[in-house]
């Protein structure tokens, strides 16, 4: 809570010695245009309130939920120290922030979507701070920039124009090589937010484990979770995950990869798996879904028709990467069904021939959906408005670069894997990437609409998520959200070293 | 020593509810699929009518304590109440002291039905056993508490098991190295070594000379350890049976030394003039060696370890050689351009003041490098280099008769993707040419965990359990324990053993535990 006013006091101490101040104070990520006056206030008794032309009034709950959230961030010692005293002399009081929006429709009740308008306003200066922005979105990261602003109980004049370089920015989390408990969830949308992120990535089941509570196929979770009561997403975790996201205005993008990265799958729905030969006979053992079963599809139409009710966003994410072709050579029936096809012996086409059927699927949902690049690079058939994530490290760039020149839109992984740790400051390794350093046109970087950090699972779970995404994932967030110009590595460490203090209380 | 315990691999679940299951592997044992179920209602620690400590030893009723909420994380009445008892009995009631370099940690633990005798000369080797007590009890899937029926007797292969803590590049709050004492003695580590201060921040508060935090603290009030502080570190410590060992690192690694004591840093010259920056401690100034003794004083009070580092690693010769009176200095004294002579100079007059002081020194391995009259009671800490070039240092350090402490394959700061305990883990300490009273030269190990990188935010989750993979290679016999792969799902274990305990130990590898880690 108070934890935003350990900066202030830290600063008024001098203890932060190795953090010089920067000319931007401390803002992260850093605004399009900051204009810093030098003109300070203080802070006796302070509101933030709607403004009266606001056409969100005091039904928005999202908008009194923030308020509430970042006057507590804000003055949470100082409420419980109780009213400062006045100085007879000193600068002029602030009393109130005024939430201005200024668009008919608020969008308050609604969720945030990869066009939503994000932008925002604010100025700082007497008699009052107002905070404008044309939908609750862009009044959040208002907020957010406001609170970051706190100096103590003095605020300096600043005005401040601000709006997202990418629309997508997004972390991808893994709950299947390891069940991560709603709470850590629910605390790194919090720390989402305070890094302007706005997509949640849910990589909610793999291989390993099923922890997707489905209302339709219950016995999948029941059979493929670690535990089906500890280990699993009960509808109303999701539920509560999805609203805290949205009062944060972020979007929950659910991933169910297939037909890969499915082993779990197979432990409750029978059949869905295509069984693997060793010689003439079954193995036992079991690999990607099944592509030449009627079965498969009815599975799939009835699962991902449970899964577009239950997730609000426009998108799903559909996987589709890694696929292992090992078992389904084994398979006679496959092989006899890749004759009757006439794929020969080209898996891929196999491949295709499934997602094709599954995106078909999906399609009828009216839902769009992301997909890992190989499905692009398998040349499958895609919906114009398809999402192409590219993810393999080496020749991402070529990679960005035909995905846009087919058309398609994409975000950017590759080079935030921030599972991979090493010694010392990698954080610079993500903060210095450009994601349109790609050869293509014009019409063609406007296609990448932001990018990823991936956190994956393998060594990941609740007792280290935290200390090993913040703050390297925050270095991600400056590079989709600031402006293309914005590299300086020493006065991003330095906004960097406090901004991590804030996130720390 | 016998291993009569189910072969593990074949079932690996069912083989961690014996000895195997407990970390690290104790040195002998037997151990039977017999089981005896435990019910907290009804289970009970005692003494022993022929032990010489009794109700009201300190070390033992503590650990009693702790222990009894260890066995039992959740108590629900169990079922059966066939009472049980642990009965301890052990040949010396040290209750009041604290564990030395001598401590025996020797016990015998045998578990039958209703009862586990547990015998030791000491109460540190009570505590190590209760915690291999309490590693031997487990739950079924109902929630009831068993355990097996048991022979062990187990001491430790290395009488030094440290762990390195270093609260200058960051400051711990107490509380975190509470915890991580706590989560020690669950790897049966029996030394802290608190390398306190160095360049970056000076948080102990001398009673002596006060200044030296209040101006080199990162703050005066808030990031400092205070003497009542630095009590409640070593009386925590005593109870598990850990030793704490301090850190004065200098001549180098002094710089927060010099904002509190005018005078103490050697002043760099930029040509003929004071540049304003400081090197090093002074060695030329007679107050130099006043200060250290008054300070060495103080220290040896109040951390009562006959041990103290004195570091006296990494020492820049730069400002040194630019400043006109070292230069007069050296050659007075004749050293010449050789400024290892000087620096040998000042840590042996250190070393002098210690020694004084009735206390051992532990210096980092340069120390030796660079200063062939040693006192021959120094313990030299090997912290640089390659497996092979650490091999030569060990050679060579032994040959010359001096005790050893290993740290370099430990420095587990330094992280990777991937299971890097594998590496913690192969380590093999006395793989060195020498002869066997060489080898028993050699005092034990220790993991360092420097803090460039680390503070109270991810100290936890970095230290284990990749910590705790060297705490098996300290403890436990080397050819029991040499392969990995079957120390694999052990490990695993002994890691939901630690969460279940609130240590925020980090995973393996891909999986789950039972109890999932609940805090944020």
């Amino acid at each position: 809570m108070s934890i935003r006013t350990i900066m202030l006091i830290m600063l008024i101490a001098g203890t932060v010695r190795a953090v010089q101040a920067s000319q931007y104070v401390s803002l992260w990520p850093l605004p399009q245009k900051v204009k810093i006056l030098d003109l300070s206030f203080k802070l006796t008794s302070f509101n933030i309130v709607d403004a009266k032309e606001s056409s969100a009034g005091s039904s928005c709950s999202l908008l009194q939920d923030a308020y509430r959230r970042y006057y507590e961030y804000m003055f949470g010692i100082a409420k419980r120290q109780g009213p400062r005293k006045s100085r007879l002399t000193g600068p002029s009081e602030l009393t109130e922030l005024q939430v201005w929006i200024t668009s008919p429709d608020s969008e308050c009740d609604g969720y945030p979507s990869v066009t939503s308008d994000e932008s925002y306003e604010l100025s700082v200066d007497l008699p009052y701070a107002v905070l404008k922005a044309p939908k609750v979105w862009g009044a959040l990261h208002g907020l957010e920039t406001f609170s970051q602003l706190v100096y103590e109980d003095q605020y300096g004049a600043v005005s401040i124009s601000d709006f997202p370089r990418f629309a997508h920015r997004g972390i991808l989390l893994d709950s299947s090589r390891h069940f991560l408990p709603l709470k850590v969830i629910l605390a790194n949308l919090e720390t989402m937010a305070m890094n302007k992120f706005n997509v949640f990535h849910w990589h909610i089941v793999d291989d390993q484990s099923f922890p997707y509570l489905s209302r339709t196929f219950p016995q999948l979770s029941q059979q493929g979770a670690y535990h089906p009561y500890t280990h699993v997403y009960t509808p109303a975790d999701v539920k509560m995950v999805i609203e805290f996201g949205r009062l944060r205005g972020i979007r929950v993008v659910p991933e169910f990869d297939t037909p890969g990265h499915t082993q779990s799958w197979g432990k409750g729905q029978k059949d869905l798996l295509t069984p693997c030969y060793s010689g003439s006979k079954p193995s036992g053992s079991f690999g990607p879904v099944n592509p030449i079963l009627n079965t498969t599809y009815d599975f799939m139409s009835q699962f991902f028709k449970e899964i577009s009710t239950v997730f609000p966003d426009a998108y799903v994410h559909l996987g589709g990467d890694e696929v292992d072709f090992t078992c389904w050579k084994s398979n006679p029936d496959i092989q006899k069904f890749m004759d009757q096809q006439g794929y020969g012996q080209d898996y891929k086409k196999l491949e295709s021939f499934y997602i094709q059927k599954l995106l078909d699927i999906v399609t009828t949902t009216h839902k769009g959906y992301m997909i890992w690049q190989e499905v692009f690079d398998n040349g499958v058939k895609l919906k114009p408005d398809t999402v192409v994530h590219v993810w393999i490290g080496g020749g991402a760039n070529e990679e960005m670069g035909k995905v846009t020149a087919a058309g398609y839109t994409t975000i950017l992984s590759a080079p935030w894997y921030l599972d991979y740790i090493s010694y010392a400051q990698d954080w610079q390794k993500y903060y210095k990437v450009e994601p349109l350093d790609f050869d293509g046109t014009e019409e063609q970087k406007k296609l990448v609409i932001g990018g990823e950090a991936c956190l994956w699972g393998e060594y990941v779970d609740a007792t280290n998520l935290t200390p090993r995404l913040w703050p390297r994932a925050s270095a991600v967030a400056e590079r989709l959200w600031s402006a293309k110009d914005v590299t300086d590595i020493n006065d991003a460490f330095n906004r960097l070293s406090v901004h991590r203090c804030r996130m720390v209380a | 020593s016998s291993r009569v315990s189910s072969s593990g691999s074949s079932s690996a679940l069912s083989s961690l509810h014996t000895v195997e299951g407990v970390w690290p592997l104790p040195q002998s044992f037997t151990s039977s699929t017999e089981r005896y179920p435990l019910n907290p209602k009804a289970f009970y620690f005692g003494y022993g009518r022929q032990s010489a400590a009794q109700q009201d030893c300190s070390v033992l009723d503590a650990a009693f304590k702790r222990y009894f909420s260890l066995i039992f994380p959740d108590y629900t009445s169990g079922s059966g109440d066939k009472p049980f008892t642990v009965e301890i009995r052990v040949d010396h009631a040290d209750c009041d002291s604290y564990p030395n370099e001598n401590s025996s940690e020797r016990y015998n633990l045998s578990v039958s039905a209703g009862q586990a005798s547990l015998n030791a000369e000491t109460v540190w080797g009570a505590l190590r056993g209760l915690e291999t007590f309490s590693q031997l009890v487990y739950q079924d899937d109902f929630g009831t508490y068993f355990v097996n029926k048991t022979e062990i007797d187990d001491f430790p292969r290395f009488q030094f098991r440290g762990i390195l803590l270093d609260t200058s590049r960051h400051y711990l709050p107490v509380q975190a190295i509470l915890k991580t004492l706590d989560a020690m003695a669950y790897s049966k580590f029996n030394v802290f070594h608190w390398h306190i201060v160095d360049d970056p921040s000076f948080p102990y508060q001398s009673r002596t000379f006060p200044d030296l935090s209040s101006t080199g603290a990162f703050h005066p009030m808030t990031h400092i350890y205070t003497q009542s502080d630095v009590r409640r570190v070593i009386s925590h410590a005593r109870l598990w049976g850990i030793r704490v060992l301090p850190e004065f690192d200098s001549p180098g690694h002094t710089q927060s030394w010099g904002k509190g004591q005018s005078d103490l840093l050697t002043p760099c010259y930029r040509g003929s003039t004071p540049s304003g920056t400081f090197g090093p401690v002074n060695p030329v100034l007679p107050s130099t060696y006043q200060f250290m003794a008054r300070l060495f004083k103080e220290v040896s009070s109040v951390f009562p370890d006959s041990y103290i580092h004195l570091g006296g690693d990494e020492v820049d010769f730069s400002c040194w050689k630019s400043n006109p009176d070292v230069r007069a200095f050296m050659q007075k004294m004749g050293f010449g351009g050789d400024f290892t002579k000087l620096e040998a100079f000042y840590m042996e007059k250190i070393v002098n003041i210690t020694s004084a002081l009735k206390k051992t020194s532990i210096v980092w391995q340069d120390v030796f490098d660079y200063h062939e009259r040693i006192p021959k009671d120094t313990v030299l800490h090997i912290w640089k280099g390659t497996p092979a070039s650490y091999k030569e240092e060990l050679s060579r350090m032994t040959k010359a008769g001096m005790r050893v402490l290993l740290a370099a394959p430990w420095y587990i700061n330094h992280i990777a993707y991937g299971q890097d305990w594998r590496n913690y883990y192969t380590v093999q300490p006395l793989n060195f040419s020498g002869t066997e009273e060489q080898k028993k030269l050699v005092i034990g190990g220790e993991v360092c965990m420097w803090g460039e990188y680390v503070d109270a935010t991810n100290l936890t989750p970095r230290l284990w359990p990749r910590a705790s993979a060297a705490a098996e290679r300290l403890w436990s016999d080397e050819k029991q324990t040499s392969s990995v792969d079957e120390a694999f799902p052990r490990l695993q274990d002994f890691r939901c053993k630690l969460v279940r305990r609130g240590i925020r130990a980090e995973p393996l590898h891909v999986g789950h535990c039972k109890h999932e880690y609940q805090g944020v």
